[in-house]
C-alpha cells in the first residue's frame, strides 16, 4: 500500500511496541522460572512447572514452577525466619528499602509494561500509563507511611507472615497493593501469583534481589489454585490477603475461619454506573469506556450495569453504540489498541457462555462491526439491552467488556436498582447537579463512589467493598 | 428500546426540506456521511432554545478525554507520512499580523502553492496526490493580493472579517466588511462572534448577527469564529456552537490565534460533539476549524485523529476540516524529511512562507 493509497484511507496503520527488552529478559532465565523462596531461586520440589502464554497469540512465553505443599512450607519458614529482624528495623531504613523498591519499578517500567502485556493481554497503553505508574506510586506512598509509623500508629505492632494470593487482570498491581503497605507496617510476605500471569512478580522478585531486600522478607511462590490452598492452610501464616473471585473468596474465609488467621478480601462486583438526565452524555460514554471496557472489562470494580434515566435512554444507548464502533480491538502491544486479549480460554468460553445465557433470557445484544484479529483470544465490545433486574446478566459478574443496560424513574429508584445486588465494590454517577450527585453517592452501598468519572485509583484512597465484595481495604 | 430515531429536539428534518433561497442549491450532492448517513451542507435552522438549554458539559470528563487521547491513538511510518501530508491539505495557511505586506502575502501565496520541496515530493512518490494548502488566510486588505498571487492554482483565499479580531465594530460596518471581501474575490470569510452575546445568554442576538453576516457571505463559505478563549467554560463553547450552526455556519472555529490561550484539545472535544449531535439531529455538516497555537507536526496529527474519533473520515479533509496555523507547515516539512531520511534537517534547509 503506497502513501498515496495509505492518504486516501486515513486508517490508523500498526503502531507497535517493541517486546525486546522483555523477550531477552525472559531469554536470559532460559524461559524457565522457579520459585522466589529467602532470597534465591529454587526448583520446585516437585519438579513440575506449567506453561504461561501469550493470549494474543497462544504462544508460550515461559514455563514456571508448580508450588507444592512442600514448596509453601519452605517459603513461610523463610518468611517467619525473616520477620524478627524486618519487625525491628527502624522505619526510616524499611522506607528505604521501599523507596529503592519504586526507583527500580521506574527504572524498569518500560520492560515490566510489555513484560505484562505480553503475559496479560491487555493493551500496552494500559499497562504503560496505568499499571506501571500505579506500581512505583504505591511503593512511594507506603514508604511514606512507613516512616510515619511510630507517629500515626504508636500501639501498633506488625501481624507477621502474611499470605498473599492475587489474581490474573492487573498482576503486578495487585501485587504492590498488597506488599505495599505488608512491608511498610513490618511483615513479611509470601505471594502467590495468578497462574495465568506469574512473570511480572517473578520480575519484582528479581528487583527485590537487585536492591538486596533481606532474604525472606518477600518470597514469591507460583502455581494454580492448589498452591493457594497450601498457603491459606498453612498453621504458620498470620494473615491470608485475597483479591480474586467471591467464590474462592468463599472458601478461604471457611478454611480460615477456625483458626487464628486474620484475612481481608476484595472480591467481585457488578457495579452500578448511573446517568441522570442533567448528565453530559458524551462525557459519561466516555466514562464507560474507562469502566466497562478498560482491560477488557476484566475489572472487579467495573461499571457493568448501565442504569439510565428513562427520559435520555434512547440518546444514550444511540451514543454508546456509536462510540463502541470507534474501539480499536486487536494486538495488545498495539499502542493505539482499546481492547486487547482475553486473559485465557476459560475466561472467554465464560463470557461466551453468560452472554449466550443473557441473550437465551432476552436481552438485546448489540456489537458493532469491528475488525476482530484472526487469531488470538478476543471478545468484542459488546452492549446487552432489554436487560431486567431478574435476569441473570444484570446480578451475575462477567469479567468481560459487557455491559447490561437498564432504565430508571427516579432518583430513589436509582439508589434501590443500584443497590440490588449481592455485590458492593464501586459505583459511578453522573450528574451536572451537585445536589443529585451527592444525594445518590451517600446512600449507595459501595466501597468507592466516582462522581463524573470513573476508575480513578490512587494509593492513597484505599479500595474495597461491601457484601459478597469483600471485607477489609487494600492500599 | 428503539434508536433508530436519535434525534432529542423535534427540529424537523431541515435537510431534505427544499431550499427556499437560491444561495444554498449547490448542496444536493452529500457533503459527508456519518454512522452510514449521507449529510448536506448545513443551510441553518431556527433557533432552537430548548436544544440550547439543554446543552450540559462536565469539564474535568473533557479534559481527562483530551489527557487521554493523545495517547490512545497514534499513526506511525508511513501512515504517518500519510496523515502529516493530509494535515497539510486541511491547512489555511495564515499570515494576520500588523506588520503584514503585499510582498509578504505574495511569499505566503507562493509556498501554499508549493507547500513540500519537489525532492522530497518525488521522494515520497506521491505527485500525483498534487498536495497544497487549503486556503490562505489573510486581512481584507490582502484578498486582491493573494487572489492574484494564486491565479492558475485553485487554492480559494479566506479573509477574516468582521472587525476581527475582537468583533466590536457596528454591525453594518462589520457587514460591510464582509460585502467588500467577497467582491474582492474572497472565497471564505472567517467572521467572529460578539462574546457578550454568549456570556449574557442573548442566543437571539447571537443567532441574529450570525444570520446577517451569512447572508453577507452569500456563496463564500462562513467560518464562525467563537473565540474559545475568551468563553472559557466549556458549556459557553457547546452553546455558542449549536447557535452558530443553527445560524447557518459552514464552519465553526476556535479562536482568532490572538487570545491568551486558542485552540486546546477539549475545546476541540466539546465542538466536535456538538457538530456531530447538530448532523444527527438536522442531517446537515458543519465543518470544524482549529486555529491558534498549533505548531508541531505531533499537534496535526491528535487533531486529525479527534476529527476520526468524535466525527469520521469526512472530517479528515479540507470540506470539514481546517488547521489554521503558519508555523506549523515547517514542522510538519522536516517530520516529512526525516521520514525519507531517517534524519532531521535543520529549519532554514526548508524554504520559508
Amino acid at each position: 500500500m503506497s502513501i498515496a493509497e495509505k492518504f486516501a484511507a486515513m486508517e490508523y496503520g500498526p503502531a507497535l511496541e517493541d517486546a525486546k527488552e522483555a523477550l531477552t529478559w525472559l531469554d536470559q532465565h532460559s524461559r524457565r522460572f522457579g520459585h522466589f523462596i529467602n532470597g534465591t531461586w529454587l526448583e520446585p520440589s516437585a519438579g513440575e512447572y506449567f506453561d504461561t502464554t501469550d493470549p494474543s497469540t497462544g504462544d508460550k512465553l515461559a514455563s514456571v514452577a508448580q508450588g507444592s505443599p512442600a514448596d509453601i512450607d519452605a517459603a513461610v519458614k523463610a518468611a517467619r525466619a525473616a520477620f524478627p529482624k524486618w519487625q525491628s528495623l527502624t522505619p526510616h531504613t524499611r522506607a528505604r528499602y521501599m523507596y529503592a523498591l519504586a526507583r527500580q519499578v521506574q527504572k524498569h517500567s518500560r520492560r515490566l509494561a510489555v513484560l505484562e502485556t505480553l503475559d496479560n493481554g491487555k493493551p500496552i497503553r494500559e499497562s504503560r500509563d496505568l499499571d506501571i505508574p500505579l506500581v512505583a506510586r504505591h511503593f512511594y506512598h507506603h514508604a511514606g507511611w512507613a516512616q510515619l509509623l511510630p507517629q500515626e500508629f504508636p500501639d501498633y505492632t506488625a501481624c507477621g507472615v502474611v499470605g498473599q494470593i492475587i489474581p490474573w487482570n492487573f498482576p503486578l498491581l495487585m501485587l504492590a497493593w498488597k506488599i505495599a503497605p505488608a512491608l511498610a507496617t513490618g511483615n513479611t510476605v509470601v505471594l502467590k501469583p495468578a497462574e495465568f500471569t506469574p512473570l511480572t512478580a517473578l520480575a519484582f522478585a528479581e528487583i527485590c534481589h537487585e536492591i538486596g531486600l533481606p532474604a525472606g522478607v518477600v518470597n514469591i511462590v507460583t502455581g494454580d489454585g492448589s498452591t493457594g490452598e497450601a498457603l491459606v492452610k498453612h498453621p504458620d501464616v498470620d494473615k491470608i490477603a485475597f483479591t480474586g473471585s467471591t467464590e474462592v473468596g468463599r472458601a478461604i474465609r471457611s478454611a480460615t475461619a477456625q483458626s487464628h488467621k486474620r484475612l481481608s478480601l476484595e472480591l467481585g462486583g457488578k457495579s452500578p454506573f448511573i446517568v441522570f438526565e442533567d448528565a453530559d452524555l458524551d462525557s459519561a460514554v466516555e466514562g464507560l469506556v474507562d469502566g466497562i471496557w478498560l482491560n477488557q472489562g476484566q475489572v472487579c470494580c467495573a461499571g457493568s450495569r448501565l442504569l439510565m434515566q428513562e427520559s435520555i435512554a434512547e440518546p444514550l444507548i444511540a451514543k454508546i453504540r456509536e462510540r463502541m464502533v470507534t474501539l480499536r480491538v486487536g494486538p495488545p502491544l498495539d499502542k493505539a489498541i482499546d481492547i486487547g486479549a482475553i486473559v485465557a480460554p476459560v475466561q472467554l468460553e465464560r463470557i461466551q457462555r453468560l452472554v449466550n445465557q443473557g441473550i437465551a433470557e432476552g436481552a438485546t445484544c448489540w456489537q458493532p462491526q469491528t475488525e476482530m484479529p484472526s487469531r488470538g483470544l478476543y471478545f468484542p465490545p459488546t452492549l446487552l439491552s432489554n436487560v431486567h433486574p431478574t435476569s441473570m446478566v444484570a446480578q451475575q459478574e462477567i469479567f468481560g467488556p459487557v455491559l447490561a443496560a437498564m432504565t430508571f424513574r427516579t432518583p430513589s429508584e436509582a439508589v434501590e436498582l443500584a443497590n440490588n445486588t449481592a455485590y458492593g465494590l464501586a459505583a459511578c454517577v453522573w450528574s451536572e447537579s451537585i445536589n443529585v450527585a451527592l444525594h445518590v453517592s451517600a446512600q449507595l452501598k459501595a466501597g468507592v463512589v466516582w462522581v463524573n468519572c470513573t476508575n480513578l485509583f490512587d494509593a492513597s484512597c484505599g479500595f474495597g467493598g461491601y457484601r459478597e465484595s469483600g471485607y477489609g481495604r487494600v492500599s | 428500546m428503539s434508536v433508530e430515531d436519535s434525534r432529542r429536539y423535534r427540529t424537523g428534518d431541515h435537510a431534505t426540506d427544499a431550499p427556499s433561497e437560491g444561495l444554498f442549491q449547490d448542496s444536493d450532492s452529500p457533503l459527508a456521511m456519518l454512522c452510514g448517513r449521507p449529510l448536506l451542507s448545513n443551510k441553518g435552522i431556527p433557533l432552537n432554545r430548548e436544544w440550547i438549554n439543554q446543552v450540559r458539559v462536565n469539564t474535568s470528563a473533557v479534559e481527562r478525554r483530551a489527557q487521554t487521547h493523545v495517547v490512545r491513538r497514534m499513526v506511525k511510518k508511513d501512515w504517518q507520512a500519510a496523515w502529516l501530508l493530509r494535515a497539510i491539505t486541511c491547512m489555511d495557511l495564515t499570515t494576520l499580523s500588523g506588520d503584514d505586506t503585499d510582498e509578504r502575502v505574495r511569499r505566503l501565496c507562493a509556498k501554499a502553492i508549493q507547500p513540500i520541496q519537489q525532492d522530497l515530493v518525488n521522494r515520497l512518490g506521491i505527485a500525483e496526490l498534487k498536495i497544497r494548502v487549503a486556503a490562505v488566510c489573510v486581512y481584507h486588505r490582502f484578498v486582491e493580493t493573494a487572489r492574484t498571487a494564486l491565479q492558475g492554482s485553485t487554492i480559494p483565499v479566506a479573509a477574516v472579517s468582521t472587525g476581527f479580531p475582537a468583533g466590536l465594530s457596528p454591525l453594518s460596518e462589520r457587514i460591510a466588511e464582509i460585502r467588500r471581501s467577497v467582491e474582492d474575490g474572497a472565497q471564505e470569510i472567517d467572521v467572529v462572534i460578539t462574546r457578550a452575546h454568549v456570556f449574557g445568554g442573548r442566543w437571539q442576538e447571537l443567532y441574529d448577527e450570525i444570520s446577517a453576516f451569512k447572508q453577507a457571505s452569500g456563496r463564500a463559505h462562513m467560518k464562525v469564529i467563537l473565540g474559545t478563549g475568551d468563553l472559557l467554560t466549556l458549556r459557553n463553547v457547546a452553546r455558542a456552537s449549536f447557535v452558530a450552526m443553527m445560524a447557518g455556519a459552514d464552519f465553526i472555529k476556535t479562536s482568532t490565534g490572538k487570545e491568551p490561550t486558542n485552540a486546546t484539545l477539549p475545546v476541540g472535544f466539546v465542538m466536535a460533539r456538538a457538530i456531530r449531535e447538530y448532523a444527527q439531529e438536522t442531517g446537515m455538516a458543519v465543518g470544524f476549524k482549529a486555529a491558534g497555537g498549533i505548531r508541531t507536526a505531533k499537534q496535526s496529527l491528535e487533531w486529525l485523529s479527534l476529527m476520526k474519533e468524535e466525527l469520521a473520515l469526512s472530517w479528515m479533509k479540507a470540506e470539514l476540516f481546517r488547521l489554521g496555523a503558519s508555523g506549523l507547515l515547517g514542522d510538519i516539512e522536516r517530520q516529512l524529511e526525516h521520514h525519507v531520511t531517517g534524519r532531521y534537517s535543520a529549519d532554514y534547509r526548508h524554504p520559508i512562507a
